[in-house]
């Protein structure tokens, strides 16, 4: 079996650029599709501890994450849908309404 | 699987999750999620999690995705226009994730949280052994997830829906026009 090392490191990895695309980006749909990307990130090292600690604790888990992302892509998107037709746009920086 | 094949799909993995924030594009953004979905969940498999990884490219590649593309193609936004943002935001951005990379490889690289390896109990990463857990100790975490799925459904209708007498910008000025 692969070292542990190299999961978690691909893991660590993996989240860095979701961090960086939400940083980064300012469509909101990539910024939300990096959310995804970090999602994924973590759900690869809970599978790679649990197939290393002989549990199944961390694939339920992951099971877990998985729903849980699917009803934050279906909010979130009618949330995308929303804005659009009231602003027309998915620029981050274009809806300031509530800055000063 | 040999440790080439671990490297490779490592690579694949890091290189498609690139793509998705340098792409400029959403379509191709999206793609290269895609990419980067079906990579991790080959690795699931690989790491003994044979139906997570295939729920994961069902679930997450299959509608998940599905969901981003018609969205994009609802708002038409195959093309993007306009700067995707400030050099200044996307070199601290950069940074602040090397930064977040140094952190986590020396937390990880910290001897006192070398995992104890056990081994695996027949049936590992079976169906059965999924269920078995599902079914027991996370009953009623699953049972919330199906509230939680229904609040879901019920909030992305009301968000989306086209409220009465709000007057929608877009139709407005389609008869002004």
């Amino acid at each position: 079996m692969i070292p542990l090392t190299y999961m978690m490191s691909l893991s660590a990895i993996i989240f860095a650029i979701g961090v960086a695309g939400v940083i980064i980006r300012r469509n909101i749909l990539v910024m939300f599709m990096s959310i995804e990307l970090m999602l994924n990130a973590v759900n690869l090292a809970f599978i790679a501890l649990g197939s290393r600690l002989g549990s199944m604790d961390g694939q339920v888990i992951v099971f877990f994450v998985m729903t849980v992302a699917a009803a934050e892509a279906a909010v979130g998107l009618g949330i995308i849908i929303s804005i659009f037709r009231n602003r027309e746009t998915v620029h981050a920086d274009d809806l300031t309404l509530m800055r000063w | 699987m040999p440790p080439f094949v671990y490297i490779f799909l490592g690579a694949l993995a890091v290189v498609s999750a690139l793509g998705v924030v340098v792409q400029r594009n959403p379509i191709h953004s999206l793609l290269a999620l895609i990419g980067t979905l079906m990579t991790v969940a080959i690795l699931f498999i690989a790491e003994d999690a044979v139906v997570v990884g295939f729920l994961q490219i069902i679930v997450y590649a299959g509608a998940i995705m599905v969901l981003f593309l018609f969205v994009i193609w609802l708002l038409n936004l195959q093309v993007e226009t306009g700067p995707t943002g400030h050099l200044v935001l996307k070199f601290f951005g950069s940074l602040g994730a090397a930064l977040l990379v140094a952190e986590l490889f020396s937390i990880l690289a910290r001897p006192h949280l070398q995992v104890k390896f056990t081994r695996q109990p027949a049936g590992y990463g079976s169906l059965a052994s999924l269920a078995g857990k599902l079914f027991t100790d996370y009953l009623v975490a699953f049972e919330v997830t199906s509230v939680l799925l229904l609040a879901a459904v019920v909030g992305s209708v009301a968000l989306a829906r086209k409220l009465p007498g709000t007057d929608d910008p877009r139709a407005a000025r389609d008869v002004a026009s």
